[in-house]
């Protein structure tokens, strides 16, 4: 059904010339954003992503206020111009879908008893998209909160495994992922393990599966690095 | 309530005296709804879900020119709970029927290339919609069980002159697969199967996992707390066990 007979892997490498393992270019800098509480730009290969944390602030209407925490909201939005055909600005069924588990990934790093009664929005911009957006965002995500200075037990990262032309590999560009055998974006926490975010789809052996989620976790270093680094380039 | 539930989990027990791996009595109705394409009901206990196939001429995707096309969408009916509502789909309701649809998509579960009528110009369009009657918790397994059933029984409409004659056949819909959709729910260290409507509001995490007659992985989806590696191995060993009884009852 899909193309998955496409080579995308010549000589043990991949269009863009990586290995199976490798993850594309990453560019990460956080305080972006000058208007919102904190805000991060992350890069990985063509796949760009925004974010701005806004609160914690007050919440309106009271009645969705929690007398003893704060509650996140988490907005997924992709660019008209982001994809080959463009996209209708509105949220979409996809959209609403990717911003419901972005908040599931981000919510166990958050302490949010620190601000009862407010909310953390969390707002996810995709500019470019060149496949893995949703594990950008999060990434993303991350920074920003982070940069908010809101406590956080952990920072969460993210990153795409999956299968193509019967190899593992990680971090799927847009062409890879619409010829994939298996596309598994995942996050953790980077300390704990505790994975927060983890979708499938695809066809493969549940012991690839169980690769997959490993080699993330592993290459996941490279990520938290990355995302330490813009940290620290912040203040210097 | 709560309580209880926990103190008998700490047992290996349950509400109403079912392993932690079995599923609540399961009746499967077919082809039931005779303006459908395709239609099955799905109890599980007092969950009760019925998924109805309709097929329509579509104009395929451009980047698929001879592939039929797959829809799928589910309504939380306000008959159904007092937690739904008169509106359109939230996001439980979306994500549920994207869990459905991929679970078939990714299986390759019908066979598209069959259903190009003129290529780059009209395919058949089959629309899976999900309705809830009644919601006991483990509305995603119910779901995915009935859309999958409602698939074996669809046929396709004649068609004379680019018009469809509805309720009269020219053959079945040609289907590849059978992928079973299981979530296991966890419960401080303790992992469920078919979580009623209690038992789903103590989840701390649940994943929905997949999976083909050949035990390929088609599609897993991970909802609240986090899940640690070991974990997430256990629950898919258990999900391919488990799908061979289900797949039985189809």
């Amino acid at each position: 059904m899909m193309r998955t007979d496409e080579k995308l892997i010549i000589k043990g490498k991949r269009l863009d010339g990586r290995k199976a393992m490798d993850i594309r270019e990453m560019e990460m800098k956080v305080g972006v954003i000058p208007n919102a509480n904190g805000s991060a730009y992350v890069r990985f290969g063509k796949t760009t992503a925004y974010a701005a944390v806004y609160g914690p602030r007050e919440l309106n209407p009271r009645h969705l206020q929690e007398p003893d925490r704060a509650i996140i909201r988490c907005y997924y939005n992709m660019a008209p111009f982001s994809v080959s055909e463009r996209k209708r600005p509105a949220p979409g069924r996809r959209g609403i879908e990717i911003s419901k588990v972005t908040k599931a990934a981000i919510e166990p790093a958050l302490f949010l008893k620190e601000f009862p009664e407010t909310t953390i929005d969390i707002f996810i911009d995709i500019i470019q998209a060149d496949g893995s957006t949703r594990v950008a965002g999060i990434n993303a995500a991350s920074l920003a909160l982070a940069d908010a200075g809101i406590p956080m037990k952990d920072l969460i990262i993210a990153l795409s495994g999956g299968k193509i032309n019967d190899t593992l590999v990680i971090d799927l560009c847009g062409k890879e992922d619409n010829c994939s055998n298996a596309d598994i974006p995942i996050a953790f926490l980077p300390n704990t393990k505790e994975i927060t975010l983890l979708q499938m789809d695809g066809r493969v052996t549940p012991q690839e599966v169980k690769d997959t989620i490993k080699n993330v976790l592993n290459a996941g270093e490279q990520v938290y690095k990355k995302q330490k680094e813009a940290l620290k380039n912040r203040y210097k | 309530m709560k309580d209880y539930i926990l103190d008998l989990l700490e047992k290996d027990k349950r509400l109403d005296n079912r392993k932690l791996d079995e599923f609540r009595k399961i009746e499967i109705e077919k082809d039931f709804i005779q303006r459908a394409e395709g239609s099955a009901r799905v109890r599980l206990g007092k969950t009760d879900v019925i998924a109805g196939i309709k097929l329509e001429i579509s104009e395929p995707f451009s980047d698929m020119p001879d592939l039929g096309i797959l829809r799928t969408e589910a309504e939380f009916t306000p008959i159904a709970s007092e937690d739904f509502f008169p509106g359109p789909p939230d996001e439980n309701a979306i994500e549920l029927a994207r869990i459905v649809d991929r679970g078939i998509r990714e299986s390759e579960t019908i066979d598209l290339e069959k259903l190009c009528l003129e290529k780059g110009e009209k395919v058949w369009g089959v629309c899976v919609d999900i309705r809830i009657v009644n919601h006991d918790g483990n509305l995603m397994d119910a779901s995915a069980l009935a859309a999958l059933v409602a698939l074996t029984t669809t046929k396709i409409p004649k068609l004379k002159d680019d018009e469809i004659l509805r309720e009269d056949y020219s053959g079945k819909l040609p289907l590849k697969h059978k992928p079973i959709t299981i979530s296991v729910g966890k419960i401080g260290n303790k992992f469920i199967i078919d979580p009623s409507i209690e038992e789903e509001k103590l989840l701390d995490s649940i994943l929905a996992v997949s999976v083909r007659e050949d035990d390929k992985i088609c599609a897993m989806q991970k909802g609240k707390k986090p899940l640690n590696m070991e974990e997430i191995n256990k629950i898919i060993d258990l999900v391919v066990k488990k799908s061979k009884d289900l797949r039985k009852l189809i």
